[in-house]
């Protein structure tokens, strides 16, 4: 069934297997468990049918859909502002990157481009709420594979960019900040010193995680080596975000596509690892929030003046056209392609979410490893259930 | 963003439109390959180059922006249904329409159908690069080497069927399921189609659009009640009720 490398799917069993040879030499009964649909490890509520033989998993089978809200659907009868609310709910934790790229695909097809100083806002929240989303990535990984303390420190943490968000918008969650052709507001008065504060902290938690986690032994021992995901398989399932530049692939949307934020302007890095292991996937994320907190630095540093709206008309409505926009966002590739007949909302709105490709390859990953590592593949492929259901 | 279908490379040159030398490239590169498989192509300056291939060569496509121009990221694959609502546009709309859908709309001649949004100008109906049938599927992979990206489409024929891809990319399984579930569309050659999202006794595929948004039909949108007609308004003309909306909804934005 996989195009790329049964070979290499076929060895890797074999090497976890080779130390379980027991397995081969007394004949044990099949079982099946169920892992979810409600599990910690799983942001929500997925449910992982696993055949087990001992304690090797045989197969792997993700069931999604307990949480699918017909996003596509109901998009198709609400007008443009009215999406950017709804779609605010995909990814939970990074809301105002899933507003984004469809604001900028409904830019492009009404050929507005917001005001230089709004483009720059916006990249500042958009970063802003990746690191809300992996600041919690790492605590929760951390604490699924055993750490309880990193987890405290990843809600705690998380709120200096919370409030931060809130005090901007009114949303600790759901910004809903973002227009067509701009942003709703514009700064309120100290919140540039207060954001640089925050991202001091940040960068201190980042620290504080690398000494507590990152460095740890029995955290290398669950990560290492543990669930490789090969680059030629993770382009293939279409892997995202830190989990295909985990597999050593140098694609980051940020820099390599022209999508109307200002983030080819600044001074940062793309960072990939070679391994494709749990560990590499869990490292670049946690470079991806020291990285973001010097863009947001760069973002308010050189902030334009002037307006923060385009002209845009009162009643939206946009061109006949279609358009495809994707950003890299705190989950991965996220975009959406709308289809306009030139009314008041999209004839046909697709999301393509990250975490739905993300963890189409759990059938791939798990087939061969230990029950104990399905929760380490899992938290480090790293998903929201809002993303995968949409 | 000019809305009609594309015009022919050489009348493209004659006028000075701003071209995509790039994406014209890559389209050629494409279209050499393909032969007559290519229907159409669109190229969005700038930003996105579509082609269309015929059903048949479907599988074909895929194989050649894998192997030969590199796209080897899959993207994703959905479908897209040009029948116009039956059901009307807005939140609103479910209760004057008719409640049966007009079946008479078949898959051969989408664009004779009367849309208020597109009759009068250039045929759109169907979307940048055409198209000729109700269902369209459309895929997009990236070459991430050369950051080159390219979204295919196909016109999905009356059988409903489709080849997969998913001896091409493995990610193109759930993709197809999602497809499958929600316009029904069939791909030959998948391993196992079976709804992804919906209930296994799901019946219809939502996102046809002659599948209505049940929620609507049975509770109208709460947020008109709080809509006052202007009171010089007495009869309100043939568009007013979408201008209505756009008013209440401006308010709130």
């Amino acid at each position: 069934m996989t195009a790329v490398s049964d070979r290499e799917q076929l060895r890797y069993i074999a090497a976890q297997a080779a130390d379980a040879r027991i397995n081969f030499e007394i004949e044990t009964e099949g079982m099946t468990i169920n892992l979810g649909p409600q599990h910690p490890a799983t942001h929500g509520t997925l449910r992982i049918v696993a055949k087990l033989d001992a304690e090797q998993v045989i197969t792997a089978e993700p069931v999604a859909g307990y949480m699918h809200r017909g996003y596509e659907k109901i998009c198709e009868a609400r007008t443009y502002p009215q999406i950017n609310t709804l779609v605010n709910r995909i990814d939970w934790l990074g809301s105002f990157a899933n507003e984004v790229p469809f604001i900028l695909a409904s830019e492009r097809l009404m050929d507005v481009e917001a005001p230089p100083r709004a483009q720059w806002i916006r990249t500042a929240m958009f970063e802003m709420s990746r690191i809300a989303n992996l600041v919690l990535f790492a605590g929760d990984t951390a604490l699924q594979i055993g750490g309880q303390t990193a987890a405290f420190y990843g809600f705690r943490d998380r709120e200096f960019v919370l409030n931060q968000i809130e005090a901007v918008s009114g949303g600790r969650f759901h910004p809903n900040f973002d227009r067509i052709g701009g942003l709703k507001d514009d700064l309120p008065k100290g919140w540039i010193a207060e954001t640089k504060t925050a991202m001091e902290k940040v960068r201190a938690f980042c620290d504080e995680i690398d000494d507590l986690v990152t460095g740890n032994e029995i955290f290398q021992a669950r990560t290492r080596g543990v669930g490789i995901i090969p680059a030629d398989v993770a382009q293939s399932y279409g892997l995202s975000g830190a989990n295909l530049r985990g597999s050593g692939v140098d694609w980051d949307l940020r820099r390599d596509s022209h999508s109307g934020l200002v983030h080819r302007e600044l001074d940062w890095k793309v960072h990939t690892h070679p391994d494709g292991d749990c560990f590499s996937r869990w490292w670049v994320r946690i470079q991806e929030i020291r990285e973001a907190t010097r863009m947001v630095d760069q973002c308010l540093d050189g902030l334009p003046s002037g307006p923060i709206m385009a002209k845009v008309p009162r009643i939206i409505k946009v061109p006949a056209g279609e358009a495809y926009v994707e950003t890299e966002n705190p989950l991965g590739a996220m975009g959406y392609y709308v289809v306009s007949k030139g009314d008041l909302g999209p004839f046909r709105l697709k999301i393509r979410s990250a975490s739905f490709n993300n963890i189409s390859v759990l059938p791939w990953v798990l087939r061969g490893v230990y029950v104990p590592d399905i929760v380490s593949i899992l938290a480090s492929l790293y998903f929201i259930l809002g993303d995968i259901d949409r | 963003m000019s809305p009609d279908t594309d015009a022919p490379p050489e009348v493209e040159a004659a006028d000075d439109a701003p071209r995509d030398e790039a994406r014209e490239a890559l389209r050629d590169r494409f279209a050499a390959e393909l032969g007559d498989a290519v229907v159409d192509s669109h190229i969005a300056v700038g930003s996105t180059l579509w082609v269309r291939v015929t059903a048949e060569a479907w599988r074909t496509a895929g194989q050649v922006a894998r192997d030969h121009l590199g796209c080897r990221w899959f993207d994703f694959i959905s479908g897209v249904d040009w029948l116009p609502s039956p059901w009307g546009r807005y939140e609103n709309d479910g209760f004057d329409q008719p409640a049966e859908p007009d079946t008479e709309i078949t898959s051969s001649d989408p664009t004779r159908h009367p849309d208020g949004a597109g009759s009068a100008g250039p045929v759109f109906e169907t979307g940048v690069a055409g198209g000729e049938a109700r269902f369209q599927l459309l895929a997009r992979v990236v070459n991430l080497a050369e950051h080159t990206d390219i979204i295919l489409k196909a016109d999905v024929g009356d059988d409903m069927t489709m080849p997969s891809w998913v001896p091409l990319y493995d990610g193109a399984d759930w993709h197809e399921r999602e497809t499958w579930e929600m316009f029904g569309i069939t791909f030959e050659g998948h391993p196992g189609l079976r709804h992804i999202y919906l209930p296994a006794d799901f019946e219809g595929h939502p996102l046809r659009k002659d599948f209505p948004l049940i929620a609507r039909m049975v509770k109208p949108w709460p947020g008109i009640v709080d809509v006052e007609p202007m009171p010089a308004e007495d009869e309100p003309a043939e568009d007013e009720p979408a201008a209505d909306e756009g008013d209440a909804e401006g308010g709130e934005a």
